[in-house]
């Protein structure tokens, strides 16, 4: 644990990432002190530019509050990201480990499905199920995870395919130790380090998607998001372009810090894991 | 059998292959369009204002939307099959017929996007790998960091307001200026005009993509005992970057290429809506607000068939690049 | 033969900071001349390969570097070289053979491409007669139609084929020098043999100094003029073949030398009459369309094993042989039930074990165990050492406690440290993780241990241990052994009986020492002639 921090912090870009990162989710989660006021909640002053009439970043076309969007936002697209990115990784794992580790027709079957789920648009897809399950927090969730938890169920196929018939496996077998407890205890921990990487990246392109779907309308109509933000002051671009622009800007810090950690933690798991999608 | 012949073969095969997911595409979108609340007499229903239950019973009647699942099944297939994807009620239209019609300028941003992103993509990767843990390799990566990380929304407008709004250099939105009624050659120029700012827009993730991906392969193709081997025989550096190390490096690149084009489909709904273009992407952004699940089914089954194809198309490619891809 | 081609001197290469020693070669002083074979020999991490790449200035910069020294070719110190100099140097007078053909060739060029470089950084010639050339090499390396090898790429060829490929390509300018690295390493004994030869036939040829660089004293004794020899980046001794080989100065050499298995059988044991497994006509298949999805796939089938049957004697060690993809260790995995054998039968203690299920099969596995060939893929990164020794006693049924103290006493038992309970595998060497690996197989109390190629992926003289406690092993808990193995040597030192295997069938059995003595299929015949160092062995023995 000691060698994996020393490796990770040795690379100045993780840790910047890191740093960022911590700084957003302290944000998210001071977001109820410093802006106690829902906010939705509008006031006299619409379009304020950033600084006046007391709003830090400026206030929409009906006088909300676009820093105390930012901060309640914040907290959204963590969440978001963070569950459905467990979501995915769970169901990746559980249809990779079991195609990977049995093959033959279980293994086709599985990776047919998965097939099918990857050549959908994932885009999309989720657009289409958000769409016809109502927007709320649940339906981004579950049609974020609908769409990316594929990309888990190839690498940890890939993974398990891999060490499956590596000797030591194969002596587990000799021991006459049973199929689960070989996946769980002797093969999973070995594929650990690139679920965790691809896990990282996935909180980011979560957040990216769940953004992308606000922005066209299918947020949580009662929940402030980043997307939501800047999908509603679109129209006012041309006489208040602070409304879009500081919500991008949050977002592109976030997800950024997000990658440079996971690039970090592919680094120091596994010098020689390369980039995989 | 000589190699074109297995080629062929290999094509025909991958074909017959993706016959199988389409058909569990337009199974699942039948489930998805049962899954929704109300079916297709509630929304003509809702079209018309009002209609007595028997009227809709009898309507329901007539879609055969009383039978079972089952046969319900059956009859989409048979739709689906003879391109009947049905009738959009918002548009007045058949969905084929508004697909196709809204199709075309979809394929252009694609086809501009892609040659955009990958050609630029595989010269800065290129680019940074040559000149690696220099300045210029650096500022690419740093590049590519970035536009990776930002939204294909907000670049859209943030272009708007840079190169529309602050400066008047391109249109902010639509395909062609028609109230201009160009005709010939300045048509052409005028829609390149508006092409600009959508396909940088939409080409910026993909462009640090493939810069991030191709950089990483020539480094790792770098690694590779064959690069020794040339050395050895007295190879100059230029011939091993550019004839051996950079084949071998688009391989991955190549791939990546046709993984992505679903996804670029996806961004093209932003980017269509954000800058108005009239293709798929700004249809389906309509259909979400008009609710015309029907539509919006369409254009997810059309994408869906682009991304099998675009891949057959790739894996052709690839089979052309990499020899060592048995055909049988 | 006066002047040197290559005179190396007081030559050190560093290594980047924080290895494990900071010059991987140190003080090197070595020469070569017109139509000489110089081995360098050494054990892995001995430097010699580094030697080889210094020679041709393809150090892996800028980490690794030539520090001290020069090397002379033909009075140039090529440390001093310009690289556009030697780039000239480099596969005109100076060139490289590898040990990996198909990683040394690059995937998705042709042969003829590949070749036709070397004449277009070196030579005036048209493009047709470059393609003439080409194929007049090919010719010459004696690989069967050029003119279609010429087009073909590298994976269209057998490992042997890539080599010779390798071999004409590094010929191609007649060079003053070839270096050779481990080139036959990668290659099963027959084919090497041939390789070697061709190799001495291309310098009789063209009187070039070969520079060859191996781990293994027959090869050095086949075609040797002198040797170097090589231990933590220094040479420790230098001399003609004969010197070397037959009267060894040097403790390591001596030491190296005594390592190497004879090719005399070893005396026949006593051996009791009671069969402890047998088998039955297995057959084995892999390959065909089975697949429910795979649409157009043709059936292809590899006959893995064809109709084997084996007998293994209480006590003995059995030696099945042969050379890569004769099944050998397919059949070693059929029979330990990793994988199911599509017919024949298996029988252990009057019991039929191929078709039981799992569950039923749990009991038996304890019966018989194996010894895995990699020492870094057969043990478990993320368990502890102990752990990994007492799971199997668990599993069968035992309390942790009991399973424990039994690991503990089997790390002793296999040589090792009591401490390495505690301890992941990483921390261990090559050696020393296949000690773990037979503890491991031990901790059940079998009665049969399947040994598939224990000992080829390690060292020479680290072999020579781990076949020294299987040894000791097996007469202490009184095993059976089955011994999967390609080297010849080894199997003569180690087995009792013998099964050679080809293509799936054996093709002759008998005890070790009359299949030496008088193999009777021409198969066998084949191999045994292709072991290198016979001329040596012969020497030694007189």
């Amino acid at each position: 644990m000691t060698e994996f921090w020393n490796r990770f912090s040795c690379n100045r870009q993780a840790v910047l990432g890191l740093i960022i990162l911590g700084c957003v989710i302290f944000l998210a989660s001071i977001a109820n002190l410093i802006y106690p006021n829902d906010p939705f909640l509008y006031s006299r002053f619409p379009l304020s530019g950033p600084g006046e009439n007391g709003f830090l970043l400026g206030s929409d076309s009906i006088g909300r509050d676009v820093a105390a969007g930012i901060a309640h936002g914040a907290k959204t697209s963590l969440l978001i990201g963070l569950i459905a990115t467990i979501a995915a990784v769970f169901i990746g794992v559980i249809f990779g480990a079991l195609a990977g580790y049995y093959g033959g027709l279980v293994d086709d079957i599985l990776m047919r499905v998965t097939e099918v789920f990857q050549t959908i648009p994932s885009f999309i897809f989720a657009i289409l199920l958000v769409a016809i399950m109502k927007p709320s927090i649940e339906s981004v969730v579950i049609a974020i995870t609908v769409v990316s938890w594929p990309a888990v169920a190839r690498l940890v196929r890939g993974e398990f395919l891999a060490l499956k018939n590596r000797e030591f496996v194969q002596a587990c077998h000799t021991l006459g130790m049973g199929d689960l407890r070989i996946m769980l205890a002797e093969i999973l921990p070995n594929c650990l380090s690139p679920i965790i990487v691809i896990g990282s990246l996935m909180v980011a392109t979560a957040i990216l998607v769940e953004s992308g779907l606000a922005f066209l309308g299918l947020g949580d109509p009662n929940v402030m998001s980043w997307g939501f933000i800047i999908s509603d002051g679109r129209s006012m671009l041309r006489v208040a372009w602070w409304i879009c622009t500081f919500p991008g800007i949050a977002i592109l810090i976030t997800v950024l810090a997000i990658n440079l950690v996971g690039e970090g933690l592919n680094d120091a798991l596994n010098p020689r894991l390369r980039e995989r999608n | 059998m000589n190699r074109s012949s297995k080629i062929l073969r290999y094509v025909s095969r991958r074909l017959l292959q993706g016959i199988p997911i389409i058909l569990a595409i337009v199974v699942m979108n039948f489930f998805l369009l049962n899954l929704a609340e109300g079916d297709a007499v509630d929304v003509l229903a809702g079209e018309a204002g009002s209609a007595t239950p028997e009227y809709m019973e009898e309507m329901r009647k007539k879609f055969g939307l009383d039978k079972p699942l089952t046969v319900q099944l059956a009859h989409y297939l048979k739709n689906v099959v003879q391109l009947d994807l049905g009738y959009s009620f918002r548009h007045d239209m058949q969905v084929t017929e508004l697909i196709v019609d809204r199709f075309w300028p979809t394929l252009l941003l694609m086809v501009s996007t892609i040659l955009l992103a990958v050609g630029f993509g595989v010269l800065l990767g290129l680019f940074a790998a040559v000149n690696l843990n220099t300045w210029k390799d650096a500022v690419v990566s740093v590049f590519a960091l970035i536009t990776y990380a930002t939204p294909l929304f907000w670049v859209g407008l943030m272009m708007i307001i840079l190169f529309s709004i602050k400066n008047d250099w391109f249109p902010t939105s639509g395909m062609e200026n028609s109230a201009a009624f160009y005709e010939g050659f300045d048509r052409l120029k005028d829609i390149a005009h508006h092409l600009v700012l959508p396909t940088i827009t939409l080409s910026l993730f993909y462009l640090a993509l493939y810069t991030r991906m191709m950089r990483a392969s020539m480094l790792e193709q770098y690694g590779q005992d064959y690069v020794i081997t040339a050395r050895a025989k007295g190879v100059s550096e230029r011939r091993i970057t550019f004839i051996h190390v950079l084949r071998n490096a688009l391989l991955p690149v190549v791939t990546m290429a046709g993984v992505q084009v679903g996804a670029l489909i996806g961004g093209s709904v932003i980017v269509e809506s954000v800058f108005a273009w009239p293709g798929l992407g700004m249809l389906a952004f309509e259909s979400l607000f008009a609710r015309d699940l029907n539509l919006l089914l369409g254009i997810f089954l059309l994408s869906s068939g682009l991304v099998v194809a675009v891949n057959l198309v790739v894996d052709v490619i690839y089979c052309f690049l990499d020899p060592r891809i048995e055909v049988n | 033969m006066t002047d040197k081609l290559l005179k190396i001197s007081d030559l050190d290469i560093s290594l980047p900071e924080g290895s494990e020693r900071n010059l991987a070669v140190e003080n090197l002083t070595v020469d070569l001349s017109p139509g000489e074979t110089l081995c360098i020999v050494g054990e892995s991490g001995s430097g010699k390969s580094l030697t080889a790449r210094a020679l041709m200035g393809l150090l892996p910069a800028p980490h690794v570097r030539i520090s001290k020294g020069k090397i002379e070719f033909c009075g140039e110190d090529l440390t001093k070289a310009s690289d556009p100099r030697m780039r000239q140097i480099r596969g005109s007078e100076i060139s490289m053979i590898f040990q990996e053909p198909m990683t040394a060739l690059n995937p998705v060029m042709t042969i003829g491409v590949q070749i036709d470089e070397i004449f277009r950084f070196h030579v005036k010639m048209s493009q047709r007669e470059r393609r003439l050339r080409a194929i007049e090499l090919l010719e010459d390396v004696k690989l069967p139609d050029p003119e279609q090898i010429v087009a073909a790429y590298p994976h269209e060829l057998s490992g042997g084929q890539r080599q010779r490929a390798m071999i004409a390509m590094a010929l191609a300018l007649e060079p003053k020098i070839l270096i050779a690295d481990e080139p036959t390493t990668a290659l099963d004994v027959t084919t090497q043999a041939k390789i070697l030869k061709l190799i001495s036939d291309m310098q009789a040829i063209h009187k070039s100094g070969v520079l060859f660089i191996t781990h293994d004293f027959g090869v050095v004794a086949d075609i040797a003029d002198r040797v170097a020899v090589m231990q933590y980046g220094r040479i420790v001794e230098t001399g003609s073949v004969d010197k070397v080989l037959n009267k060894p100065e040097h403790r390591y050499t001596r030491a190296l030398i005594a390592s190497v298995p004879s090719l005399v059988p070893r005396a026949p044991r006593t051996r009791s009459d009671k069969i402890v497994l047998s088998t039955e006509s297995i057959q084995k298949r892999f390959g065909g369309g089975k697949s429910f999805f795979g649409m157009g796939k043709p059936n292809r089938f590899v006959h893995a094993v064809k109709d084997v049957t084996l007998d293994l004697r209480s006590g003995e060690t059995l030696g099945v042989v042969g050379e890569s993809g004769s099944g050998k260790s397919t059949l070693a995995r059929c029979i330990i039930r990793l994988m199911d054998s599509d017919s024949g039968k298996i029988m252990l203690d009057g019991v039929n074990i191929c078709n039981l299920n799992r569950a039923d099969m749990r009991p038996w596995r304890a019966k018989i165990q194996m010894v895995f060939q990699d020492p870094f893929a057969s043990l478990n990164p993320r368990v502890k050492v102990g752990e990994i020794i007492s799971q199997g006693p668990m599993i069968q049924g035992a309390d942790r406690q009991t399973a424990q103290t039994r690991a503990r006493e089997l790390l002793e038992i296999v040589g090792l440290d009591v401490r390495a309970f505690n301890r992941y595998p990483h921390e261990f060497s090559g050696g020393q993780r296949q000690r773990i690996g037979i503890a491991r197989a031990l901790a059940l109390d079998p009665e049969i241990l399947m040994a598939d190629e224990p000992v080829s992926a390690l060292d020479v003289s680290i072999q020579a241990q781990i076949l020294k406690l299987l040894d000791e092993i097996r007469e202490r808990m009184n095993l059976s052994m089955v011994f999967i193995t390609h080297d010849l040597r080894v199997a003569a030192q180690v087995c009792d009986r013998l099964a050679v295997m080809r293509y799936g069938e054996i093709v002759e059995t008998g005890a070790t020492r009359e299949v030496f003595d008088a193999p009777q299929h021409s198969y066998t015949r084949e191999l045994l002639a292709a072991v290198p160092g016979q001329k040596w062995d012969r020497q030694l023995a007189n």
